[in-house]
């Protein structure tokens, strides 16, 4: 578990980035990170993994304090972010180099996941692509079976082809351990595999609840001539009709359409978050 | 898999399930495919292939066997047959008899083309 307890952070100079910030992740789930640049995502990624330090409060990775930056916790945390620079060796000596440091790493998984993503190991780093970098990337990260697995953006620069890789990839490596932050603008390409949604707007959490819970409470409507106004929660135009997001009446678990109910968030958070009063948690 | 119309994607592959079974290429007592190769199949996050298997698991479809997998129950085909009809008749007959009635069609007309469909017998 992932917890993040009363957190204030601001960077040198700057206006407060985070104030009392508090955030409870699982094992055993997706979790989708969405704002809007500058929102706060990769800050909060960064308390995460240690790599900053709260003014107050605290962030604790399965029982660690994240800022101590222990080795037990390191072994236990893979971040891939979106930019990276890889040194111009080969993929088999970035390996030999980087995978004693987790205890878990397991070679053969490693080869899998290269042979899916077409990648061999006797390539050079510096002479990969972008795409074929992250692929690599995910797959060491993968590999390394950290109970922890943070990326940010991790579709940016993949081809389509590779997309799909990826999801497969990713759905056959979640396991009750495990907890998955993926941080993303692409939604999209990540629908389905997420399954809670978080949304950061100006350091602050303004949604956070599971997909489950989404297609219980709220429904995805493409043409909205008919509905009665009460049951509309966020209307956005789309090719000349009206597209937007209603009460789920009907009862019926809807699709989630992740881009619409994001925009519906930024635009008006307690709105949408009316829908989800009463709601009993059941996990 | 394409995901398209407005159901929840747990039931949209629920449906693949029941296409499979309809066309018995699922049969009675035949093991399934687990959770985690649905998932990989469908590409989407396992938990939600688990609420595809409860939800089948609780119509009566498919059973656990704990530690081996899920099996097409003995009385799946049945089961399914009896779960379509329902949708059938209470989300898809509604819609095509509104349009008839906007087309001014009648039963009787409806038999002219029934009689001529080419697709598999329909009696």
């Amino acid at each position: 578990m992932i917890e993040l307890s009363h957190i204030n952070f601001r960077y040198k100079k700057k206006k407060q980035l985070f104030e009392n910030l508090s955030l409870t992740l699982q094992p055993g789930f997706i979790y989708g990170l969405l704002g809007k640049n500058g929102a706060g995502k990769s800050s909060l990624l960064k308390l995460v993994s240690g790599l900053l330090y709260p003014n107050s409060g605290q962030c604790t990775v399965f029982g660690h304090h994240a800022a101590a930056r222990k080795p037990a916790m390191l072994q236990d945390i893979y971040m891939i972010p979106e930019e990276f620079e890889l040194p111009p060796v080969s993929l088999a000596t970035f390996v030999k180099i980087n995978s004693v440091f987790y205890t878990r790493f397991s070679q053969n998984q490693l080869n899998a996941y290269l042979a899916e993503f077409e990648l061999s190991d006797d390539a050079k780093l510096s002479t990969l692509s972008y795409g074929q970098k992250k692929k690599f990337l995910i797959a060491f990260g993968l590999a390394t079976n950290a109970r922890v697995l943070i990326l940010d953006e991790p579709t940016n620069g993949l081809d389509i082809p590779s997309k799909s890789q990826f999801r497969k990839i990713m759905a056959a490596s979640l396991d009750e351990d495990k907890i998955i932050i993926i941080s993303t603008h692409q939604v999209r390409d990540l629908e389905n595999l997420i399954d809670n949604i978080v949304v950061l707007e100006q350091g602050n959490i303004i949604f956070n609840y599971s997909i489950a819970h989404i297609s219980e409470r709220l429904a995805f409507e493409y043409n909205l001539a008919g509905v009665p106004d009460e049951e509309i929660l966020y209307t956005e135009e789309l090719q000349g009709r009206k597209a937007g997001i209603v009460k789920n009446i009907a009862g019926v678990d809807s699709r989630v359409d992740m881009e619409l109910l994001f925009n519906g968030i930024v635009k008006n958070a307690p709105a949408i978050n009316e829908a989800f009063a009463n709601l009993k948690y059941e996990y | 898999m394409e995901f398209k119309d407005n159901q929840a994607i747990y039931l949209q592959i629920a449906n693949r399930f029941f296409e499979n079974i309809l066309k018995k290429e699922w049969q009675a007592g035949d093991k399934i495919p687990s959770i985690r190769d649905m998932a990989v199949e469908f590409e989407v996050n396992p938990n939600t292939t688990m609420r595809t298997f409860n939800y089948l698991q609780d119509k009566g479809i498919i059973y656990n066997k704990r530690g081996i997998g899920y099996f097409l129950a003995d009385d799946g085909l049945e089961k399914t047959i009896a779960l379509k009809k329902e949708q059938f008749v209470e989300e898809d007959l509604p819609v095509f008899l509104k349009t008839m009635k906007l087309l001014g069609l009648s039963l009787e007309d409806l038999k002219a083309y029934a009689a001529k469909y080419e697709g598999p017998s329909i009696n």
